[in-house]
């Protein structure tokens, strides 16, 4: 398939950093996907956008669609319900949501509205992670602005459809970012995930019907409703449809962020968008889509990046932002950096994640202290299946060793020599 | 004693949620940002104005690392510790900073000018390693572009 080569999320991005102001949004026909939404019945911009097969952007990839399609609907459905933007960028590795509020907070406002249309939504929230100060200004600007122009508050232009939008600027931890637990701590209580079921659609935020959707998800959906079907499908080269905001970083020529085809093959963004290794370096392998996605190697260049391929190749699209290891660079280092950083940020709710990710980190430490036994390496493994889904509570854990076991695989030798001549070879 | 500034930003915030419970995290981070951290004396006033005990808050507050339950210097410099950044040399650049400022993570020097604290990846990795400080990004950091950013907070 060839795609239509267009770039519908970052078209309107201005090259010198600044913001895209309402006036300029509304000349580049912005608002006009929500016009057309408002034209339809709830049900049919629900439709339209489970026909379009998009999937969640935040790393998990279910389709929206679907998601949306379990919220209680009509007179009988409990009110106020409530829609989320999921700004809770912190996956290692990840800086695209950041672009998309900062260079075009409209467009995640249309999205936002759309949606919540669609779902009867009566008040919507944009869960922001507390470093995204600029983030955070940028949106409450265009939010007032939204306002004064009648895209938010009362009576929606006219429509009868009325939806108040609030940023919260969250205080940390990257559990946040698990929807459940992004409830809690929008209750402004611990974040610790919520068992399922209930599901948040029929009782989430509030104990009412609530959608959590990450911003880039969000932003697709302006698009989508002012081009059409047709269009959107064109967009991607492969069955998963849309763009997506692929990023890289790491010793490559030119780290960045591009939004590209879905299933725009990985040898491709690496080599011809990120410019190749830099000069003495050569390329070993990478993590597709954030610290809690397996490792891909040479063998998998030629991979479409979309949810299917990737899940073929062995690992997840996850938020589609890749980060590099070279050959200069410790795998072994690299993965005790991921685990402890998912070590420190485990939540402490159920035991096989805090215990099992803290020990699975100390082993690594002492491997990169020249301290390890062989009897270390099984050790590991057996962390790997013991963390494996279905263990511990949520989704935190099992994400935790995607790149511990796929590092045990591809880079089998780095981890033996490191046990058997007791120390790091990089160091 | 809350100030009226404070009272009044809250209460701002409280509108937006059907439960005054729901803004304890913002009632916490607008105190930091009027005083630099959240003592006792503030957590037992918030507890009186949201209808919660002290213990419950603090419950919270120890949740969340960007709530701070310790004074901290005039400015914070967090400096990002995650995968993009370690590989581009974010072990260099923490030393580089700890040297310069006489501390090391967690502490705050002895003027009071700076607290060093450790933070996740903070969402710029193409322009790996990376720091924060007092809400601003600082990129593409070696030991030159440290010292004169450093420097720029006295």
């Amino acid at each position: 398939m060839t795609a239509n080569g267009e770039r519908p999320l970052t078209a309107r991005l201005r090259p010198d950093g600044q913001p895209v102001l309402a006036s300029e949004y509304e000349s580049a026909s912005g608002y006009q996907g929500l016009r057309e939404a408002l034209k339809l019945a709830p049900k049919d911009v629900m439709e339209l956008v489970k026909q379009s097969n998009l999937r969640g952007r935040g790393g998990a990839g279910f389709p929206t669609g679907m998601k949306w399609s379990f919220v209680p609907m009509g007179d009988g459905a409990a009110h106020p319900k409530y829609l989320v933007a999921n700004a809770d960028e912190m996956e290692p590795g990840t800086f695209k949501d950041r672009v998309l509020m900062e260079g075009d907070p409209h467009q995640l406002i249309e999205g936002m509205v759309i949606a919540g249309y669609a779902i009867e939504a009566d008040v919507a929230y944009i869960f922001l992670r507390g470093e995204y100060q600029l983030a955070a200004r940028r949106l409450n600007e265009a939010i007032a602005h939204a306002y004064a122009r009648r895209y938010l508050g009362k009576d929606i232009l006219g429509s009868g459809y009325s939806l108040e939008l609030y940023v919260h600027v969250s205080a940390g931890r990257y559990i946040c970012g698990e929807e459940t637990a992004l409830l809690n701590a929008l209750e402004g209580k611990r974040a610790h995930p919520r068992a399922k079921p209930p599901f948040p659609q029929v009782s989430g935020l509030f104990g009412k019907p609530t959608i959590v959707q990450n911003v880039e998800t969000l932003c697709n959906l302006p698009h989508l409703l002012a081009r059409g079907l047709e269009w959107y499908r064109g967009l991607s080269r492969t069955a998963d449809t849309g763009t997506k905001l692929f990023g890289v970083s790491g010793k490559v020529k030119k780290p960045g962020l591009w939004e590209l085809p879905m299933g725009t093959p990985l040898g491709e963004i690496l080599n011809d968008y990120a410019g190749g290794m830099r000069e003495g370096l050569r390329f070993r392998g990478l993590i597709p889509g954030g610290a809690s996605t397996d490792f891909l190697v040479e063998e998998h260049l030629d991979t479409p990046m979309d949810y299917t391929h990737v899940q073929k190749a062995g690992s997840r699209l996850g938020t589609g932002t890749m980060v590099v290891l070279d050959d200069k660079t410790c795998p072994v280092g690299m993965v005790w950096n991921l685990e402890q950083f998912f070590a420190r940020e485990s939540c402490g709710w159920c035991t096989p994640c805090w215990s099992g990710l803290s020990w699975t980190e100390k082993i690594l430490h002492s491997m990169e202290e020249g301290n390890a036994a062989p009897q270390d390496l099984e050790t590991l493994r057996f962390q790997t299946k013991f963390l494996a889904p279905g263990n511990t509570f949520c989704a935190f854990a099992p994400g935790a060793v995607e790149p511990l076991q796929s590092a045990l695989k591809y880079f089998a030798e780095d981890f033996e020599q490191h046990v058997a001549e007791r120390r790091c070879p990089w160091r | 004693m809350l100030t009226e500034d404070e009272r009044h930003e809250i209460e701002a915030e409280a509108a937006r949620y059907p439960v005054r419970q729901a803004v304890s995290i913002d009632a916490m981070l607008i105190v930091q940002q009027h005083r630099g951290w959240v003592s006792d004396e503030a957590l037992a006033d918030l507890g009186e104005l949201l209808g919660m005990t002290p213990t419950d808050l603090d419950g919270v507050a120890s949740f969340y690392n960007l709530i701070r339950r310790k004074p901290v210097g005039r400015h914070v410099a967090m400096v990002c510790d995650s995968v993009s950044c370690w590989i581009m040399g974010a072990d260099r650049v923490r030393e580089h900073v700890c040297n310069r400022l006489g501390v090391n993570a967690g502490e705050t020097t002895s003027d009071r000018r700076f607290t060093l604290l450790p933070i996740v990846c903070l969402g710029v990795c193409d322009h790996a390693p990376a720091m924060m400080i007092d809400g601003n990004m600082h990129t593409d950091l070696d030991a030159a572009s440290i010292d004169s950013i450093l420097e720029r907070y006295q």
